[in-house]
């Protein structure tokens, strides 16, 4: 049961309070879905080169579950965020960071510099109080995502449920969009790579990062991403999934009481990954 | 006036000419195995990584793009702004830019994640991207060169070649600004930055231009025996002189607005950054603006030093290269401030800090492989087009 995400009730948090510009965002990024949709079955009618990184598409893991699955179907009314207790998280602990790992057949090859990083941890001081903490930090699905904004093909985009992801299709490898994200959220393939899963492809010569396990999402189970799962699992419970856009949702709640911060609040991404006691 | 220049292709007999077609050649062999390699094995053979995503390929592939930029100007001094002078120079200048364009669009293309999705970026856009529009931009210029040059080489055309010019003269410095606006127009960064960033680059590219139009010209006339016209080296080395000054400026400006709004994710320009960019810092201050700048402000008393004035350029370009490694490297090469007011203690990803970016051998070869590349096809255009003004040993005057 710990897999269970909160039952998502369509409702707007005063928190999250979407403009009309951001609506019609939405509905661009929804019909946008609705091209990559057409290029996903295209796609997938296509044989996959994995191993060179040829035919991946990371949209079409989300997109072709949305058609068939209503409760979890790729729709604006929702969105998908993270919240993140650092009172419960533990300096030392990567449980979050294994189970992502292992979701993701993402392998470690001992270089931390030019490994995949779609989550890490990190220990903090407080300069003032030295009081410290320790932290997950992975892509915060930002509402005005920079690195959709400066990628030139497009390949970066935003869901209408506010996942970001990488089209692995139209990703020319430019990483501009790493120059752009200020939380050096992204990654890139810098080796080939081998034994991928197929609900993660990656290849090399692209980007990638944390896709908020946008297959769990959509598989309609109501799954939650693999890091929540793990840490839970590690008895933490330090991570929280759930839809934002829901006041009821616990994840909402959560972010109420405990008045939950973003992290570099002042770059105005309006992030849908949130912390308490930062 | 074209009309009373005459032009040839060029075609010296040298050792030195045969020599340096060689290592253009042997250069662009190695750059391309290069990016051969980097594209079987991955980047994993450079010294990039998920911090430094941008490397040395980067400053090259910039550098060669702003400095074409630059190069242009020689030709639109002469037909927009009817700078006589200049005018023997003018299909040269063009070519130049061409090819230099060229080379650089090739080392921006190798260096990328997928080389062979190439057209996906002229099929699949999003114009609200800075980069996007630099495609467009790059190419359009690539264009505009080519009817520039035809008009300049049809005499049918000649009356026109002013209003080319002029678009050639527009286009290059929205493709300048837009450029440094890649830089410019990160989060963190704010309008200020964007336009100073936008201008910097403007300027730099006229400092690179010149300089390597000048160092160019005095390499076709050592060919052909012959000396560069007083008149041209001297309006040369004013413009030199001129964009050296204001690139000094701009450098200041830009610096001290940084270092006043320090609390950016960003590091200023000159900030001591660790690894090649402090010591870049200290020498583009020296060899890229103070010593060329020394040289041609005597040049301007004393005229006629012809090495003088190859040293200053040779410096300028140096100091070109060093400064946008300065900005593009040294703004990667320090860690994103996620949390102020914080102390990291522990990241496997370096947010305390990470080792500093060293440029692998395979970064080199790409780099300097597409600089081979630029020359390359600019000594092949120029055997095969009459582009160069046939020398006289006479002044410039004399020849328009
Ligand atoms: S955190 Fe970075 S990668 Fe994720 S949406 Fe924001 S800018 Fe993009
Ligand atoms: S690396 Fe790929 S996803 Fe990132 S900006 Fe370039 S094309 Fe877009």
């Amino acid at each position: 049961m710990s897999d269970l995400a909160p039952d998502p009730v369509s409702c707007m948090d005063a928190d999250f309070e979407h403009n009309t510009k951001a609506n019609a965002a939405r509905r661009r990024f929804l019909q946008r879905i609705g091209v990559m949709g057409v290029s996903a079955l295209t796609a997938s009618s296509l044989p996959m080169n994995v191993s060179r990184g040829g035919s991946l598409l990371a949209a079409d893991i989300g997109s072709s579950a949305a058609s068939d699955e209503p409760v979890s179907g790729v729709s604006s009314e929702r969105r998908w965020g993270l919240l993140i207790d650092t009172s419960k998280c533990s300096a030392g602990c990567d449980a979050c960071v294994r189970g992502c790992h292992e979701e993701h057949g993402i392998g470690v090859s001992g270089n931390d510099h030019t490994d995949a990083q779609w989550i890490r941890k990190i220990d903090l001081e407080d300069n003032d109080s030295g009081e410290t903490m320790s932290l997950p930090v992975m892509c915060q699905h930002c509402e005005t995502a920079p690195c959709v904004d400066v990628c030139p093909t497009g390949a970066s985009f935003k869901r209408a449920d506010g996942v970001v992801l990488v089209n692995k299709h139209t990703c020319i490898g430019c990483r501009y969009c790493m120059l752009a994200c200020p939380y050096k959220a992204r990654s890139y393939i810098h080796e080939p790579v081998t034994d991928q899963l197929s609900r993660a492809p990656r290849g090399k010569g692209t980007v990638e990062s944390c896709t908020l396990c946008v297959h769990r999402i959509d598989d309609g189970q109501n799954l939650q991403p693999a890091c929540a799962v793990a840490c839970r699992k590690d008895a933490h419970s330090a991570i929280v999934f759930g839809d934002l856009n829901n006041p009821d949702s616990e994840i909402s709640k959560s972010i109420r009481e405990h008045d939950a911060k973003q992290v570099r609040a002042d770059l105005q991404l309006n992030t849908a990954v949130r912390y308490t006691g930062l | 006036m074209n009309s009373t220049v005459r032009y040839i292709a060029f075609k010296p007999r040298n050792v030195s000419y045969y020599c340096v077609i060689l290592l253009c050649l042997l250069t662009m062999i190695s750059g391309g195995y290069c990016a051969y390699m980097m594209e079987v094995s991955g980047h994993i053979i450079t010294g990039m990584n998920n911090h430094v995503a941008w490397g040395l390929p980067h400053v090259f592939a910039v550098g060669l793009i702003v400095t074409a930029s630059g190069v242009l100007n020689g030709a639109t001094c002469a037909s927009v702004l009817g700078m006589e002078v200049y005018k023997p120079v003018a299909r040269l200048s063009v070519v130049l830019a061409s090819s230099t364009l060229l080379g650089g669009l090739t080392v921006l293309v190798l260096d990328l994640g997928r080389p062979d999705r190439l057209l996906l970026a002229f099929t699949h856009h999003n114009f609200g991207s800075i980069f996007t529009w630099n495609i467009f931009l790059y190419t359009g210029l690539l264009l505009i060169c080519v009817v520039y040059l035809w008009m300049m080489m049809e005499k049918r055309f000649n009356r026109q070649v002013t209003t080319i010019g002029l678009a050639a003269l527009v286009w290059r410095i929205v493709l300048t600004s837009g450029t440094g606006a890649i830089f410019g127009l990160l989060t963190g960064k704010n309008i200020i930055d964007t336009a100073l960033m936008a201008m910097l680059f403007v300027v730099l590219s006229l400092v690179l231009g010149t300089a390597a139009l000048v160092l160019v010209t005095i390499l076709l006339k050592h060919w052909q025996s012959t000396q560069v016209d007083d008149e041209l080296q001297k309006a040369f080395n004013r413009m030199q002189l001129l964009f050296l000054l204001v690139l000094g400026i701009f450098s200041i400006v830009y610096h001290l607005i940084n270092v006043y709004a320090r609390q950016d994710l960003y590091v200023p320009l000159f900030t001591l950054t660790g690894g090649l960019t402090t010591m870049f810092s200290v020498v583009y201050v020296l060899t890229g603006l103070l010593v060329p700048l020394g040289i041609t402000l005597y040049l301007l008393k004393k005229p006629g030093g012809i090495y003088k004035q190859i040293a200053s350029s040779i410096m300028s370009l140096t100091g070109g290269f060093l400064l946008l490694y300065i900005v593009i490297i040294g703004s990667q090469n320090q860690a994103k401030i996620l949390f102020p007011g914080k102390t990291v203690l522990a990241s496997r990803f370096g947010d305390g800090g990470f080792p500093a970016y060293v440029p692998s051998v395979w970064e080199w070869g790409v780099g300097l492989g597409g600089v081979a590349f630029s020359f390359f096809i600019f000594l092949l255009l120029i055997r095969v087009f009459a582009l160069i003004p046939e020398s006289q040993p006479s002044t410039v005057s004399k020849l328009i």
